[in-house]
C-alpha cells in the first residue's frame, strides 16, 4: 500500500503540473512545475518526506531508461540535416563543455573565496554513493 | 520485419529495457567513460532499427510507455534538492551566479562558433536553448521560431558530453566542491546529465536538479535577446 500511495501523490503532481504548463502562457513543461510544486509542498510540510520517499528514489534510479526513446528520433532527424551534422555536433560538444567548467569553476569561486554560513556543502568525497547499479 | 511489428505494443518496451540493461553491463565490464549505459542503449536500438528495417514509428509505440515516467522522475528531483536544503540555503548567491554566468557562456560560445562555421542563422536559434531540457527547450525553440529537430539533436549531444565527460573534466579542471559539480553538471547537460550526476553522489543531484530549473528559467528570458545578436 505504501507504494501506492507514494506513486499516486508523485503522479497526482505531475497531473497538476501538466495542468499549469497548459493553464499558464510561459514555456515552462509540466514537469519542471511539478518539481517545484513538489519542492514547495515539501518545504512546507504539506507532503512529508517518508510520503514519496522510496518510490520517488527508485524513479531516480531508473531515470537514465527514460532517455532512451527521445533519442532516438534521430534516425528521422538526421536527413534532414546532413551536411550540418558535424559542425552541430562539434558546437554542441564544445559548448557544452565551455558552459561546464565555467559554471564549475565561477561557483567553487565564489564559493571559496566569497564566504559561506556554514561547511555544509564543501567535503568532497564524502557524499559519494555507489554508481552504475541499475538492474 | 516491420508489418510484424506494427501493432506490438511491448516491442519498443522490451528492446528499450534490454538495451539498457546490456548497456549496464557493459559498463561495468568496460571501466570507460564513453561506455555509458545510456550511449550503448541508444547506439544499440538505431543499430538493431536499422538492420532489420523498422521504422521508428513502430519503435515508440512501445516505448512511449517508458517516455511517459520521464515527468514523474524530473518531479522526483524535489527529493534529494528537499534533502540538501540547508546546502541550498548556505550557498544562494554563488548558485545563481554560477548557473547564470553558464547560462551566458553556453549562449555566447554557440554565437562564436556558429559565426565561425558559417552556419544559416535559423541553425543558432536552433541550438541556443540546447542545455536545457527537453520540453523547455522545445518551448524556446518554438518562441524562436526555430528547427525543433536540430535543437533535439543539440539537446542530446550537451547531455551526453556532461553525462560522460563530467568525470574527466573536473579532474582536468579541478572542479572539487560537490555543489559546482552539481551545478556544472546540471547547467550543461539537463536530465540527462542529472540522472549521471545522483550518482556520483546526493549532493551532485541535488544540485543538478536545481541548475535545470534556474538554467532553464535563464535561458527562457536569455535566448530571445542573443538571438537579436546575430
Amino acid at each position: 500500500m505504501k507504494y501506492i500511495k507514494q506513486m499516486t501523490v508523485i503522479a497526482g503532481i505531475s497531473f497538476v503540473g501538466e495542468f499549469l504548463s497548459t493553464v499558464l502562457p510561459l514555456p515552462v513543461p509540466g514537469s519542471v512545475y511539478g518539481m517545484l510544486l513538489l519542492f514547495l509542498c515539501l518545504c512546507l510540510k504539506i507532503i512529508r518526506l517518508e510520503q514519496v520517499e522510496e518510490t520517488a528514489d527508485y524513479l531516480l534510479l531508473v531515470m537514465p531508461v527514460f532517455f532512451v526513446s527521445p533519442g532516438i528520433s534521430i534516425i528521422d532527424t538526421y536527413p534532414l540535416v546532413k551536411d550540418s551534422i558535424l559542425a552541430l555536433v562539434l558546437i554542441s560538444f564544445v559548448t557544452a563543455l565551455l558552459t561546464m567548467v565555467v559554471t564549475g569553476h565561477v561557483t567553487q569561486f565564489l564559493i571559496r573565496h566569497v564566504g559561506r554560513k556554514s561547511k555544509s556543502g564543501s567535503v568532497t568525497g564524502q557524499d559519494r554513493v555507489k554508481g552504475g547499479e541499475h538492474e | 520485419m516491420n508489418e510484424l511489428l506494427k501493432d506490438s505494443v511491448y516491442f519498443g518496451f522490451v528492446l528499450t529495457l534490454l538495451a539498457y540493461w546490456l548497456g549496464t553491463l557493459a559498463a561495468k565490464k568496460i571501466r570507460f567513460s564513453l561506455c555509458n549505459p545510456l550511449l550503448i542503449a541508444t547506439v544499440l536500438v538505431v543499430v538493431f532499427l536499422l538492420v532489420f528495417h523498422i521504422d521508428v514509428e513502430t519503435y515508440q509505440k512501445g516505448a512511449n510507455y517508458l517516455q511517459h515516467f520521464l515527468t514523474p522522475s524530473t518531479v522526483c528531483l524535489a527529493v534529494p534538492l528537499y534533502r540538501k536544503l540547508q546546502v541550498l540555503k548556505d550557498n544562494l548567491a554563488a548558485i545563481l551566479a554560477g548557473v547564470l554566468s553558464g547560462c551566458l557562456a553556453s549562449a555566447l560560445g554557440i554565437l562564436f562558433l556558429c559565426r565561425l562555421a558559417g552556419l544559416d542563422e535559423i541553425l543558432y536559434r536552433s541550438m541556443l536553448p540546447k542545455s536545457i531540457t527537453t520540453a523547455m527547450a522545445l518551448g524556446v525553440a518554438e518562441k524562436l521560431q526555430a528547427m525543433s529537430s536540430i535543437t533535439i539533436i543539440g539537446i542530446m549531444v550537451a547531455g551526453f558530453t556532461g553525462a560522460i565527460m563530467a568525470p574527466v573534466m573536473f579532474r582536468i579542471f579541478r572542479i572539487q566542491d560537490p555543489v559546482a559539480q552539481g551545478l556544472a553538471i546540471g547547467t550543461c547537460s539537463h536530465a540527462l546529465g542529472t540522472s549521471r550526476a545522483v550518482e556520483i553522489g546526493e549532493i551532485q543531484g541535488a544540485m543538478s536538479g536545481l541548475a535545470i530549473v534556474v538554467a532553464g528559467v535563464i535561458t527562457v528570458v536569455l535566448a530571445p535577446i542573443m538571438a537579436g545578436l546575430w
